[in-house]
């Protein structure tokens, strides 16, 4: 269905016919009874934590004389320093799996919206069916996929390809376990259908008539695409890039699983504070900053990108 | 050359199989290995086919306990999220009311949220409060964070709604109860059933809000987390292919099923 054969939105900000009396009380109330459970819901367990978490990252103390809050920003200087590399790694990381999705995803959604015809519903189905073997079992099975010795670390090594990703330091000379390859193909893999379903959406709504007027227009199917297809599916671009950058970001399962050492994000850092080391302040200064870049990115981005409403 | 003009004329369809197919693979391997004997703890290199796996899903200790654990979190997440967000996406859409604005980036900001940061921010609250992780604990967090996946959802369908039909409905004489039951829900409801699954597949799938979480109970993805540390059993496969075969079928079955109803109405 294209955009302009949709059916008119109703317009709640306008009265729909001339009401004689003013609504009742009652029925005034009934958007926020509607509101209300949820709503709260999402204070109580949302946004009251958050504020619970601002107040512990100030707090100074151990476990067994309890935590105060003494306003101790230095622990925000401290949780930095200490752990900035891992900082720099999760949106590096991140980042890159985010472009690799957008370019794997961009043609498989542009495969489902305009070529695959009767095998759309196939194509789609399959898209989504991985989802229902748990993530975890499927990131265990890229270690069988990856292991040292396996066919692809083989074809890779014979086509020299781990020669020139070793030297730049993405996986080691004979192995991609355990390396930030491995992560991020892992990350890619897991946040792929995030970029593909919005971009199909978005590519799908296209009304079709525009690449026949394109192309009585003398465009060839690259003029095409950059100058009709691509612009039209920014709503979608902007969706996925988001649906898979945000939580690529505070992932810590597939650099834990995936990865070693070195190739910690700060997602398992946050973990470990709180859930092995009990320092909670740290812990909760850490995922403060988190939120705190992610969501200024997020916000510049939606402001460049001109779409406002995601929601 | 021939070829290479018809690969360059289906660039686009070679490159999104090629994607297709590694989405797949995972999954391919899941399957294989889910036959497999291995020699040690981890099932991860390849020793010979075996169906020992298959005849005794349950034989590993806790792996099935947790599996119904994580099934009734998500059916209960579920039932809570879909019946809270499909009342906010109805207020939304519907109706008029003050602080919009504040409402919406509410319903906005969980899935704009790293989940190890609600997951972290949440647990802070337990612990504040006092409350015993666990089951509860766990059902809490699943309904928030389903929440707003299934009012985005909701929301598009009750929007693209015809408020004309209720209207019609109204005409002829159809109280209010009488409009949203017969008229209002039933056109709604592939919105709600899409919230729905959408909900059941995140909450069944969670891992880091959970495992934050839930205290010393175990759902069916800590229960994977943790065999990667111990040794993976190969049942986890076997159920990881069920679970895949499963949905599979449902999906085609309910398409053959609609495909029937669609040429049964045209004869």
């Amino acid at each position: 269905m294209s955009v302009t054969e949709a059916p008119p939105a109703p317009t709640p900000e306008e009265p729909r016919e001339l009401t004689l009396r003013k609504p009742s009380t009652r029925k005034r109330l009934v958007p926020y009874w509607l509101l209300l459970p949820g709503i709260l819901w999402l204070v109580v367990f949302f946004a009251l934590p958050l504020v619970y978490q601002a107040s512990t990252s100030v707090q100074t103390g151990s476990l067994e004389q309890g935590f105060e809050v003494t306003w101790h920003f230095q622990t925000y200087v401290d949780a930095l320093r200490e752990y900035y590399p891992q900082f720099i790694r999760s949106l590096l990381y991140a980042g890159t799996a985010t472009i690799l999705c957008l370019l794997l995803g961009y043609p498989l959604a542009y495969l489902i919206a305009f070529k695959a015809g009767r095998w759309r519903n196939l194509v789609l189905v399959l898209v989504i069916a991985p989802f229902f073997t748990s993530f975890l079992i499927r990131t265990l099975a890229w270690k069988t996929i990856l292991a040292d010795g396996g066919a692809v670390v083989d074809v890779l090594n014979t086509l020299h390809v781990l020669d020139v990703t070793s030297w730049l330091g993405w996986t080691e000379s004979n192995r991609v376990l355990a390396t930030p390859m491995a992560v991020v193909c892992g990350l890619t893999y897991n946040f792929l259908p995030f970029m593909i379903l919005p971009l199909y959406t978005s590519l799908e709504r296209i009304d079709g008539r525009l690449h026949e007027a394109a192309g009585d227009l003398y465009a060839t199917p690259a003029t095409t695409f950059r100058k009709v297809t691509f612009p039209l599916s920014m709503p979608g671009v902007v969706s996925g890039t988001l649906l898979t950058f945000i939580p690529a970001s505070g992932d810590y399962v597939n650099a834990e699983l995936l990865g070693s050492t070195d190739t910690k994000m700060v997602g398992s850092v946050i973990q470990s504070q709180f859930l092995r080391v009990l320092d909670y302040p740290t812990a909760a200064a850490l995922s403060f900053i988190l939120m705190a870049i992610v969501l200024l990115m997020v916000t510049f981005y939606i402001r460049r990108s001109g779409t406002e409403d995601l929601v | 050359m021939p070829v290479l003009r018809w690969i360059r004329r289906n660039l686009v369809v070679i490159a999104g199989l090629l994607t297709l197919a590694y989405m797949i693979l995972p999954n391919i391997v899941v399957m294989v290995f889910s036959f497999n004997k291995p020699k040690g703890r981890f099932n991860y290199a390849w020793q010979q086919f075996s169906l020992d796996a298959w005849k005794d899903p349950c034989g590993v200790a806790d792996l099935c306990g947790s599996l119904s654990l994580s099934l009734q979190i998500a059916f209960w997440a579920t039932l809570g999220a879909t019946a809270l967000g499909t009342m906010i996406a109805f207020a939304l859409v519907r109706y008029r009311f003050r602080a919009r604005g504040a409402i919406n980036s509410l319903i906005f900001l969980p899935m704009a949220m790293p989940e190890v940061v609600m997951a972290a921010s949440l647990l802070t609250l337990f612990l504040n409060m006092g409350a015993e992780l666990g089951f509860w604990t766990v059902l809490i967090a699943h309904i928030m964070f389903c929440l707003s996946f299934v009012v985005t959802a909701v929301k598009a369908r009750v929007m693209s709604m015809d408020p004309r039909l209720e209207e019609a409905a109204r005409d002829l004489y159809a109280g209010p109860v009488q409009t949203f039951v017969r008229v209002t829900l039933p056109i709604a409801a592939p919105g709600i059933a899409a919230g729905a699954l959408l909900a059941f597949a995140l909450s069944f799938d969670d891992f880091i809000i959970t495992n934050f979480n839930a205290g010393s109970t175990v759902t069916f993805p800590m229960f994977v987390w943790g065999s990667a540390q111990r040794g993976t059993p190969v049942q986890i496969n076997v159920i990881g292919t069920a679970m895949f075969v499963i949905a599979v079928l449902m999906v085609l079955v309910g398409q053959l099923i609609a495909s029937r109803r669609k040429s049964n109405a045209r004869n």
